[in-house]
């Protein structure tokens, strides 16, 4: 309303200055209008933009901050109140380089040959990409620090899983436990979401029902999954107990094989969280104009061109947005591992998330807010790397 | 005009902001008064009367559904009783320090009473949160406190020389065995794992499959790092309670770093090769529901199994359980090499028939203990309801059920044998079970739960951790200790070595 460059009359209920009024009319009353609308503009102004933002900033802003605090304290209990003594950056370095670090960053040892094969691969894609962006000239002395540290970052971490899950006799802690939880997830979850999605556009029988169907995982609490998928991998006494004796796996559990432990997580997560993946995809299928598509396959091109070079284009920004919030919510994940295993066997399915729980559970704060800063600090590069190059790639199309 | 706009909006963006702020630390929210009219409390339902209308205590406990069900179900008779309403919350095992320590230390106090893990006193005490109930549970009629067994008041109701809490229920681990296969009870954990060698693979129920010959609950972040302590505790203490099982009484260095706790992490895991495929992932609900079902031959457990077995509805075996002390070692640790030796006169002067035998008091049993910081008519309200629920009336029948998870731990438990017999339990059985509680209670040997501030941090996250990661195979036997050790010596420091010191000799310091 402000904005506008028409007179503003404050008695039509339009606004707007009936086009036969005087001069000395029309500037009294833009005058009075103006002032009605700085009026109004600031009682919107402090009626719903500053507690919406103090709220904020009581609820998100505040909580950071004060988790900071405890990040570089312990609690000490008094009587009648929590005193918090700083104990420096003690906290941290127990997580890295103390009596926790193998649960957190894992048990080191030398890279098999798959190992350094990964290892070179990442280094050298890395350092493709680092050269190639600061040789496009469009970069500044910021952008390469940036970059670069970006670079040292991702080559770090290829360096930790390497070591750690790619070696003879290394364990990976539960950093790297994480990112196998986010990555494979989000594989298993978009390339499922994207095939149901794919299945329910087609003019099937029943597709309608399905769609309800594929949807209710969904609606149940992570906790209920997860206690579902206990029972459900349970192979000695559980519902599908036929089938795995059917199989012959009675006598087999997953649960004391670290990877079968974290896949038996990866398959409850992506369990839950692909009909997310499968009800936005559809929306963005269903949204497709059908004419491009009928004219393509008029000219000859395939179903694979079809998808290849028109849906695929065309889902590409909803899909990435998929996949971010994927990426910051598979970060978190707790429930599962915490319900199914406890994150046993031993650690192997800990999550930087559990961790963080199993140290608050005990008031253990100092650490479980060191924990959580760590992930806050990881989640951030990885999400800014992966929004920067996946705005690129989609500009590319 | 506008400067009132902007005053109005910023006086509603003020309550809003104190509104929003405000919601973590509002106090109790429904906590109702007492009648300022009502009489003087008498600390004890007997009274009778309405002498505590109007007044509601909010009592925090565990979910399990057991130990909430018998505070429940009993709530309502209490409130016909004296006119106080108990309001329980109960939560997860592992919500309820959380809870009760965050609510008094930010003196919110939204609980007046608690029902929960005497082991946790060392972190409540200190700061003054729990009320002194020495002068009351002497004086009070219904309560009957010197019928409670003596290691029951001495250890779980006492911190430094007061009483802090009411026993509900006694704890500590025994081994069961299905009588009508295994004729002999296992004296040592070597007979213990060759008993269940013996049967492991032989179908025990009748059902047509193979069944298991030892099930206990190893699964990680619950319950289960208690039984590693029980198995090495004849290995570590054999000169009385005093002793100790977890630090050196002079320096308070760790003592599972040694050939005593070596050993007793290759027995613990050795009972994984007679146990279900799963056991690293069974809870104690899975393995007691795997006994009373004649799928295991031995288990190890607290005095719950020999409740849960009598159920028709979800047992099997009926009168076909033994109970046993925990078993025992021929051998000991000699502090001073750090070598295991066998037992003697000298080096296990308690030792019976050779075995030196030290059931451990794991947990110690759930306890009501009341916040000191509760108005004076909820704290008398909370007294008389926990006097209540521990008087000989009710609680000879609770200990029966169940349900209840609650087991004995007064005489009168012992010798009232009616509520026994009235739940189905055989007079031999009851001979059988009564007859192992006593055993383990009147051992001199018996070892304590550590109970010292941090306590739930040496124990749930360092000691859980560190036994989880060494049955997945994730650590050596060696590393394990030395996981421990370390862990439990950066707790000590962090805390204070001469004040975790003074806490553990002051713990250890109950002598019967």
């Amino acid at each position: 309303m402000a904005s506008s460059d028409k007179s503003i009359d404050i008695d039509d209920p339009r606004g707007v200055a009936p086009p036969d009024a005087t001069r000395g009319d029309s500037i009294s009353r833009r005058a009075f209008g103006y002032v009605g609308a700085l009026r109004s503009d600031g009682a919107a102004r402090w009626t719903f933009i500053w507690p919406s933002v103090v709220i904020i900033l009581c609820l998100s802003i505040f909580p950071l901050f004060a988790s900071l605090t405890l990040a570089f304290g312990k609690l000490v209990f008094q009587k009648g109140k929590v005193d918090v003594d700083f104990v420096g950056f003690s906290n941290f370095t127990n997580l890295l380089f103390g009596t926790e670090r193998t649960h957190i960053l894992g048990l080191a040892r030398a890279p098999t040959p798959l190992g350094w094969a990964f290892l070179i691969l990442v280094a050298g894609l890395v350092v493709w990409a680092l050269l190639k962006s600061l040789r496009s000239g469009r970069v500044g002395v910021g952008g390469a620090i940036v970059r670069v540290g970006g670079a040292l970052f991702a080559v770090g971490l290829a360096w930790l899983i390497a070591q750690t899950m790619l070696s003879e006799g290394g364990r990976p802690g539960a950093l790297v436990v994480t990112l196998f939880y986010v990555f494979a997830g989000i594989a298993v979850t978009y390339v499922l979401g994207l095939g149901l999605a794919i299945l329910a556009v087609q003019p099937l029988r029943g597709r309608r029902f399905f769609r309800v169907v594929f949807l209710l995982p969904l609606t149940i609490t992570p906790i209920g999954v997860g206690y579902m998928f206990r029972m459900m991998t349970d192979t000695g006494k559980g519902p599908l107990e036929p089938l795995f004796a059917a199989l012959g796996l009675t006598h087999y559990t997953w649960v004391t094989d670290p990877w079968a432990a974290r896949i038996a997580v990866v398959v409850g997560d992506a369990w839950q969280w692909t009909p997310f993946v499968f009800i936005v995809l559809l929306a963005a299928l269903e949204g497709l104009d059908v004419e491009v598509r009928e004219a393509a396959f008029v000219d000859g091109a395939s179903k694979w061109r079809s998808f290849r070079h028109i849906t695929w284009p065309a889902i590409l920004p909803v899909s990435v947005t998929i996949v971010l919030i994927r990426l910051i919510e598979g970060f978190k994940i707790v429930d599962m591992p915490n319900i199914l295993t406890g994150g046993g066997p031993g650690t192997a399915t800990q999550s930087l998330t559990l961790e963080a729980y199993l140290d608050w559970r005990t008031l253990n704060l100092g650490s479980s807010a060191a924990i959580a800063y760590i992930l806050l600090i990881l989640v951030t590069i990885i999400a800014s790397a992966y929004v920067a190059w996946s705005r690129r790639w989609v500009e590319q199309y | 005009m506008e400067s009132r706009f902007r005053l109005v909006a910023t006086a509603i963006s003020a309550i809003l902001i104190v509104t929003a702020c405000n919601t973590a630390a509002s106090p109790s929210p429904s906590a109702s008064s007492p009648a300022a009219s009502a009489p003087a409390a008498s600390g004890s339902a007997a009274a009778g009367g309405q002498q505590f209308a109007g007044v509601t205590v909010h009592l925090l406990t565990f979910n399990g559904p057991q130990i909430a069900e018998p505070l429940q179900r009993r709530a309502p008779d209490f409130q016909k009783l004296t006119g106080a309403t108990i309001n329980v919350d109960a939560v997860g095992f592992q919500d309820i320090y959380d809870k009760a320590l965050l609510d008094m230390s930010a003196g919110t106090n939204s609980y007046d009473a608690f029902v929960f893990n005497p082991q946790w006193m060392g972190d409540f005490v200190g700061p003054g949160y729990l009320e002194d109930l020495t002068s009351k549970v002497t004086a009070d009629a219904t309560l009957n406190w010197s019928d409670i067994g003596p290691f029951f008041r001495d250890f779980n109701a006492t911190y430094g020389g007061k009483v802090y809490t009411i026993p509900l229920d006694g704890d500590f681990h025994m081994v069961y065995y299905k009588s009508d296969q295994v004729k002999t009870a296992p004296k040592t954990w070597d007979d213990y794992l060759a008993t269940a060698k013996e049967f492991n693979g032989k179908d025990l129920n009748g059902d047509g499959t193979p069944d298991y010959g030892s099930c206990i609950a190893k699964k990680k972040g619950q319950q289960s790092y208690w039984w590693i302590i029980s198995i090495a505790a004849g290995l570590l203490q054999s000169q009385g309670t005093g002793q100790g099982v977890f630090f050196d009484t002079t320096n308070m260095n760790p003592l599972f770093n040694n050939a005593a706790f070596k050993k007793a992490l290759e027995t613990y895991k050795a009972t994984m090769q007679y146990g279900p495929p799963d056991e690293i992932n069974l809870g104690v609900g899975d393995t007691r529901g795997l006994f009373t079902t004649g799928r295991c031959a031995l288990t190890m457990d607290w005095g719950d199994i020999g409740t849960l077995a009598l159920d028709p509805a979800t047992s099997t075996v009926q009168d076909k359980v033994g109970a046993t002390i925990t078993p025992g070692w021929k051998e000991v640790l000699d502090r001073s090499s750090g070598n295991l030796v066998p037992c003697d006169a000298t080096s296990c002067p308690k030792a019976i028939d050779g075995v030196n035998y030290a059931p451990f008091a794991s947990f110690g049993g759930w306890s009501g203990a009341i916040n000191a910081a509760a108005d004076q008519k909820k704290k008398d309200a909370a007294f008389a309801f926990l006097a209540y629920m521990s008087a000989p009336a009710q609680s000879g029948e609770d200990v029966t059920l169940g349900k209840t998870g609650f087991n004995p731990y007064r005489t009168s438990h012992f010798e009232d044998r009616a509520p026994w017999t009235a739940v189905g339990m055989s007079p031999a059985a009851q001979d059988n079970y009564l007859g192992a509680i006593k055993d383990s209670l009147n051992n001199p040997n018996m070892v304590l739960d550590m109970r010292i501030p941090k306590t739930k941090e040496y124990e749930q996250d360092v000691l859980d951790t560190a036994v989880s990661q060494y049955l997945a195979g994730e650590l050596s036997v060696e590393e394990t200790m030395q996981q421990i050790t370390d862990g439990w010596n950066q707790i000590t420091d962090q805390v204070g070595r001469d004040a975790q010191l003074k806490a553990y000799q002051d713990s250890l310091g109950v002598q019967r």
